[in-house]
């Protein structure tokens, strides 16, 4: 066989949907993208789920979206705080788009780290 | 009303069809033909024969429509324009009555709008510019089977476009091997795969097969990615029963999508696939083999933008709409003229952008506009600047050439759509800082270093052929 080392293996991953593919996001860059939610008139919301469990439609919400919220600040602690909460579960935070009926941003936040 | 007495003959169409005065109604249906007349024939004459012609009129008078009242069924051109920068061609505006046409049937319009007029001795060319379909009529179509903000529900896919590839070769791969080809294309990062519009089940690789073969591919797929994948299960066949065959096979192996070709496949066949998706939870993909036949010359046929507003009543979830800077044609400011009618609720009239009309889509669900063809890496930012969330952007060669093969071309292209949608979040301007954004994503993926090294230079910069009149 000819050897061919420019050849490389990519390694399939657990990616879990958008944003999964760039390098985990540091806290200025979660700001930035909850700066554009708030922009976008979209209700921040968190949620989480174990790990075994992601692949469902549903993941468990924490506490309620964030209606009518505008402060980065509490956002981010909210987000702190469900990771204290459940350290092994996935976390994502969304925002949700009241014209569309949909998520205008969906991408996980926090991976836990239970199998 | 007093009753008219019976004259035998040839009238001019204008002297019932040419009505300056009339106001259209809500509830009719306006069309816009560029009309280009043979030498000698009035404007006037040219676009009342086009109202009679497509609407309820024959060359000579005939007893029976004294049986009728044809002021009421008439169609009528009731404005003429000139076309910008051409003084052989003009704009003739008709509106039709809304009870000319049978309810939910987008062949009916056509056949009407479309038929024998196109082939009139009295025109040299006629080209059906726009349609503006009444909200009334608009409520009579079923529309896309699920729509944008299903679909995305369904497939868990939020704040950015779909990412896809069709599997390339387009033809000669045997089922085992075509399904390698999708699984290695959807556990790199693609969220969907595709048929080729002409892979339907030709003796090297019979439909059942592949749809067992993709199947198992995508299920492989969404189990290692924690991910919801698909793969466009082409059900375009000779006959309806055929199609319904596979599409109900699809069914039973639990897959989110078909596909089909709604003009080689033809309205009555979409539409009835449209409420088949629509009864069975699945997602519909619609391919356009035959568009540029019948949109690309400027002065005759049919512009795309009619043909998308008809795809978009007679139902799908997906239209290929050209990409503006890929290998196939697409003005710019024309694309998006078409891709609003696709996912908007309403479009105002706009003749920078080619729309003739107000048009009113009511509830009527989106379509995703998919763009394809000729794409690679490089094109991303400006891909997701034209198009935006609401899309599919599918990069067939531009993902299976990746010199590692198709997972790490579907990385690359994963990695710097997200890369793009991140900047673009962040409030960065994705055209003119292109270079940066995807120069610094690859700086943590060797994929997409590869790939933008790999398709550098290529390019496609041929003039549009259809240009808008401006």
């Amino acid at each position: 066989m000819v050897n061919r080392p420019e050849v490389g293996d990519f390694q399939t991953a657990q990616t879990l949907e958008t944003f999964g593919f760039l390098p985990k996001f540091t806290p200025d860059e979660v700001v930035a993208q909850v700066e554009y939610l708030i922009r976008q008139g979209w209700t921040p919301a968190i949620e989480h789920e174990h790990p075994s469990q992601c692949a469902n439609h549903y993941w468990t919400m924490w506490k309620l979206p964030m209606f009518g919220e505008r402060d980065l600040n509490t956002i981010m602690s909210e987000i702190e705080a469900c990771r204290r909460a459940y350290p092994d579960h996935h976390i994502r935070l969304l925002g949700y788009d009241s014209y569309t009926q949909s998520q205008g941003l969906c991408f996980v936040v926090h991976e836990g780290n239970a199998r | 009303m007093a009753s008219k007495a019976y004259d035998a003959g040839v009238k001019e169409y204008r002297d019932m069809y040419w009505t300056p005065e009339y106001v259209p109604l809500d509830t009719d249906l306006l069309a816009c033909f560029k009309c280009t007349g043979q030498p000698g024939v009035p404007r006037e004459e040219v676009a009342a024969a086009v109202a009679a012609e497509s609407s309820t009129g024959t060359w000579s008078t005939v007893w029976s429509e004294l049986l009728t009242d044809l002021e009421f069924y008439k169609g009528r051109a009731y404005r003429i324009e000139d076309v910008p920068g051409d003084d052989e061609s003009f704009y003739a505006f008709i509106a039709y009555p809304i009870d000319l046409f049978e309810e939910g049937s987008i062949v009916n319009v056509l056949t009407s709008l479309v038929g024998n007029v196109f082939g009139f001795k009295a025109l040299r060319h006629l080209r059906l510019e726009d349609i503006r379909f009444p909200i009334a009529y608009i409520k009579t179509c079923g529309g896309p089977p699920a729509g944008i903000q299903v679909e995305r529900d369904r497939l868990n896919k939020y704040g950015r476009p779909l990412l896809g590839a069709t599997i390339k070769p387009k033809l000669g791969l045997s089922a085992k091997n075509y399904g390698r080809a999708v699984y290695e294309c959807l556990r790199g990062g693609l969220d969907l795969t595709k048929d080729d519009e002409n892979v339907n089940s030709q003796p090297f690789m019979r439909w059942r097969d592949r749809f067992e073969f993709c199947a198992e591919a995508i299920q492989k797929a969404e189990q290692e990615t924690g991910e919801r994948k698909g793969h466009y299960l082409n059900v375009t066949a000779a006959t309806p029963e055929e199609m319904y065959k596979r599409a109900e096979f699809a069914k039973e192996l639990g897959q989110p999508i078909i596909m089909h070709d709604f003009l080689t496949g033809g309205f009555t066949a979409n539409t009835g696939l449209a409420n088949w998706c629509r009864d069975n939870g699945m997602l519909l993909h619609i391919h356009r083999a035959m568009h540029a036949v019948i949109d690309r010359h400027p002065k005759h046929g049919i512009h795309f933008r009619v043909l998308a507003k008809c795809l978009r009543l007679s139902g799908g979830d997906h239209l290929h709409t050209g990409t503006v800077v890929g290998k196939l044609e697409g003005d710019r400011n024309s694309t998006l003229g078409y891709v609003d009618q696709l996912r908007e609720s309403f479009v105002p009239e706009d003749r920078s952008r080619g729309v003739f009309f107000d048009q009113d889509w009511g509830s009527m669900p989106g379509v995703f506009a998919v763009a394809s063809g000729g794409i690679h890496v490089w094109h991303m930012p400006a891909l997701v600047t034209i198009f935006g969330d609401d899309s599919v952007l599918q990069f067939g060669g531009g993902t299976q050439g990746h010199p590692w093969g198709n997972a790490a071309g579907a990385a690359a292209n994963r990695v710097a759509l997200e890369a793009c949608v991140k900047a673009r979040n962040e409030g960065r301007h994705l055209e003119r800082e292109a270079r940066d954004i995807l120069m610094s994503a690859a700086q943590s993926s060797p994929e997409l270093a590869i790939a933008l090294e790999t398709w550098k230079e290529i390019k496609f910069e041929f003039d549009t052929v259809d240009k808008l009149d401006l």
